[in-house]
Parts: structure tokens; sequence; C-alpha cells
């Protein structure tokens, strides 16, 4: 099947390797393969398939990553247009 | 670790029935309640309620199969077979029926016979999640350790924070786990990771947290491999069956947007040049509630089936070129009965309304960004409103 792929250079997916340790909680956590632990440093090797999830930063013990996540969805987006408020997940079954 | 903020004794909350504290089951045996030993006499009705299990006002959910032993007390096994009840519970939700009061007491249960170094899995109350992990985990002895994500899957739970480190913390000292167990490790889904801080979670309550596997259906491997995950087990995939599924629940949520445009078509189709024909409502505006009805299915089942093979990467595009198909369709079909001006309406409104049913689908798919969305929404919304607004205009314009 052909893989499905999203809208490009649109993530804001950030790593700052300099501080990255290498301890591999990224690529265990991310559902997409987009992070990979390589020479102990963690490497971004296709951003485009980022869902801005947030898992990664949020597991990475010493803060080297940085994403503003959030949810897909484009009810909820349009609730955070109407009202202001952050986009939040109220919606079917599958979410 | 669980004498810092150690929530009170509230075990209770673990099943729908509490499960009588230590003092009580020595007095009382509960493999024993309804023997003599202990008959439900005036004296002591605190102590020995005429049945273990029942409780005034409380109803024992059908997959509690009886009770395990541990040193809190007694905990809830739980049947890894699922019933016609549950089956049909899942179709329920499936259509978006009733979903919300479908969520379990969060707290400790029993798969099988867990002893004090069996693993511990922690999951949702969302009780489609609870099933599927029950059933994949037939045969083993494990303890599930539920999360109150107030009857959200795992995966949205993690997004919105309730299935999280503090929830995780919470349960951990609520159910007294670190009694229960002598390990120190819970197995907690990948697809939760959004939400938990596996480090804080360690720090706050002293159990490391060990990704699973994304599919419930992978648990089994993961444990015998010793916490062993595939890649493949770790990423997430949108394959034709899982977006067939999410078809219903998407159709079932454009029912507000459905009834709204019901009157309103049949309105509209009745303005005539004699100012309003009530054989033109019905003849019009049906067949313009047809045409809606197309583009729904085109947008809402259609283009997310479709999705890998479409153009395009946006859903609103996808959609869109769906729905045109569809049109052109429907142009050649009633040829006979369409004028230019409303088959140029078809062609702009059909499209229009696949592409708003589409971009929706970015909600129940597994691959879209929230940038990408907004990206994409800010380009097709303007688009979509121009586009319908001209196909009305062309409708309405077709019958003077
Ligand atoms: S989780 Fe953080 S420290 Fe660990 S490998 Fe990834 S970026 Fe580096
Ligand atoms: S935000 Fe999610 S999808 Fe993106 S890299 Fe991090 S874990 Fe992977």
């Amino acid at each position: 099947m052909a893989e499905l792929r999203y809208i490009e250079d649109v993530v804001t997916l950030e790593l700052d390797a300099e501080i990255c340790i290498g301890c591999g909680m990224c690529q265990i956590v991310c559902p997409h393969g987009v992070l990979v632990v390589e020479e102990r440093k963690a490497l971004i090797t296709d951003r485009d398939r980022c869902i801005e999830c947030g898992a990664c930063a949020g597991n990475c013990p010493v803060e080297a990553l940085r994403v503003k996540a959030g949810v897909g969805c484009a009810s909820a987006i349009i609730h955070s247009w109407l009202t202001g408020e952050e986009p939040s997940c109220d919606c079917g079954g599958s979410c | 670790m669980n004498e810092q903020n150690c929530d009170p004794p509230s075990v209770g909350k673990s099943a729908c029935c509490p499960p009588p504290k230590v003092e009580a089951a020595t007095c009382c045996p509960p493999t024993k309640a309804t023997e003599p030993c202990c008959p439900p006499k005036a004296e002591t009705p605190a102590c020995c309620p005429a049945v273990a299990d029942d409780r005034p006002g409380y109803k024992l959910w059908a997959f509690v199969s009886g009770w395990h032993d541990s040193p809190v007390g007694r905990i809830p096994q739980i049947a890894t077979k699922l019933t016609a009840s549950d089956i049909l519970g899942r179709w329920q939700m499936r259509w978006g029926l009733g979903r919300m009061r479908y969520s379990i007491a969060p707290g400790l249960y029993a798969i099988g016979t867990p002893s004090s170094t069996s693993p511990v899995l922690v999951t949702a109350n969302y009780k489609m999640t609870f099933d599927l992990v029950r059933r994949d985990l037939h045969n083993h002895d494990v303890w599930l350790l539920i999360l109150d994500t107030k009857g959200i899957n795992v995966w949205c739970a993690a997004g919105k924070g309730t299935f999280g480190t503090d929830e995780i913390v919470r349960q951990v000292q609520t159910t007294k786990l670190d009694q229960v167990v002598n390990h120190r490790t819970l197995i907690v889904p990948q697809l939760g990771a959004p939400g938990v801080a596996a480090h804080f979670v360690q720090k706050r309550c002293g159990f490391k947290v060990i990704y699973g596997p994304v599919r419930s259906r992978d648990l089994q491997i993961f444990l015998a491999s010793g916490h062993q995950a595939t890649p493949e087990m770790r990423r997430v995939s949108f394959n034709l069956a899982e977006r067939l599924v999410l078809t219903p629940v998407e159709l079932v949520s454009m029912w507000r947007q459905i009834l709204w445009s019901i009157p309103i078509l049949f309105i509209l189709g009745g303005i005539s040049p004699e100012f309003f024909s009530f054989a033109a409502a019905w003849q019009r505006g049906g067949a313009a509630i047809l045409a809606g009805f197309a583009g729904l299915l085109a947008g809402a089942v259609l283009s997310p089936l479709l999705l890998p093979w479409l153009p395009g990467r946006g859903f609103a595009f996808k959609g869109a070129v769906t729905g045109f198909l569809v049109a052109i369709l429907g142009t050649i079909i009633f040829a006979a009965q369409l004028n230019w001006l409303n088959s140029l309406a078809l062609l702009l409104a059909l499209p229009t309304i696949a592409s708003w049913c589409s971009m929706h689908f970015t909600g129940s798919s597994t691959f879209t960004s929230p940038s990408g969305v907004e990206k994409e929404m800010r380009h097709a919304i303007p688009g979509q409103a121009a586009a319908l607004l001209v196909g009305g205009l062309c409708w309405i314009a077709a019958v003077f």
C-alpha cells in the first residue's frame, strides 16, 4: 500500500542535539519512527512524518526535544477559532 | 515511597463492589461468604453481608469472574472471553451510540491468578480498550491497573492529559500497588506516552515505566520476549480496515449538520419565478438533499477509504477530488433532467460537501499533525465557502 503522508514543512518539532544524552526514550515512544538514536545522539530522520503528539518531548529526561503538541482534528480547531480556547479533542469513538 | 501524599485507602473504587477490608475478610472468608459459618445475623451485618459481592445499589459487572486474594484485599478477577453483550456494546460505540456510558471503574484488576512477581499493565477505563486488553491477555497472569480516563481511549486521553503522570501516580497509591507486587515496573501502552513523563512517574511513585506495544494484540509477544517490541509494534498504522471502522462514527458525528441542511434545502428548492412552489420544493429540494448525501458519502466514507490513492496531501483536497468524480457521474446519469446551471451547481456543491466531510476525518486519522490540519483548513475553508455560495446561486438561478 502507498505510504500515507501528510502536508510537508509545517511540523514544529525541534531537537537540541547538544544536550541529548542518547537515552533512547524518544525513539521508543514515537509512533511514527521520526526519531532514531545513533552513536548516543538522537536524530530526526523524517520530520514530515511527525504528528506533533508530544510523546518524545514529554519523555525526554533532559528536555532536548520541543514540539507544539496538540490535536490534529478539524472540529477541534474550528471550535478553538470560534471560542479562542485551546483545541481539545472531544470527537467521536475513534478519538 | 508511599509515605508522601498517600491517599486514604479507597480501594473500594477499584470495582463497582468495594472489596471488603482485610479485617472483614478474616472474619468472613469471601469464598465462604454464603456458608453457614457466617450467617447474615442482625448483630454482624457490617461484617458479613448476605451475599459477599452484593451491595445496595451496586451491580457486579458481567466480566468479573471471581475474586483474587492479594495483600491489600480481594481484587476483582476478570474474564478474558468476551460475551455477546461486550461485542454488541462495541458495535453501539462504533456507531456513536451511548459511548459516554461505556466506562468501567478505575483501579486494580486481576487477569488469571497473578502473584507478587506478575507484571502490571496500565490502561484506560474505556470499556472497548479494556475488552481488547483482557481478550488479548487470555491465559496470562497479570495485574491490570485501570486509570480514570473518563471513558476515553488511551490515545485521546493521553492527548488531553487524563491518561497521564498524575493519574498513574494516583492509582498506584490508591491501590497500594507497592504492597501487591514486589517489583517496581509498570507496562504502559506506547500510545499513552504523550500524556506520561516516564521519569516523573518513577520519581513520584517509584515505579519505572516501560512502554509496551501500540496494539494490545502484540502484548503476548511483548511479555514473552522480556519486554522487547519490534519497530513494527511501535508504529501506528492506518490501513483500510482501520479506516473503514472509523467511518460510521464520522457519519454519525455529522448528524447535526445533516438535520440543519434538510429544511434549508427544501425551502431554497421551493424558490420559483412565482415566489414559492411546493412542488418545486419537493422535487428540487429533494434532489439537492440526495446530492448532499452523495457528497457526505463521498467525503466521509469514500475519501477515507481511498486516502492513499487520492492525489494531494490535504484531506480537504482529497475529499474535493472524490466529490468531483461523484458529481461528474451524477451529471452524466441525470443529464436529461439537469440544465447547465443545475449541472454547474452540482459540480460545485457536491465536491464542497465532500471536501468538508473529508477534512473532518483528520480527527480520526493517525498521521496528521495539528500544524498541518490548521494550515490546510486556512486554505480550504475560504475555497469551500466560495464554491458553496456560487453553486447555490447557480442552483437557484436555474429556475429563472
Ligand atoms: S529522549 Fe532526549 S535525551 Fe533521550 S535520546 Fe531522545 S532526545 Fe536524547
Ligand atoms: S511529537 Fe510524536 S510523532 Fe513527533 S517526533 Fe515526537 S513522538 Fe514522534
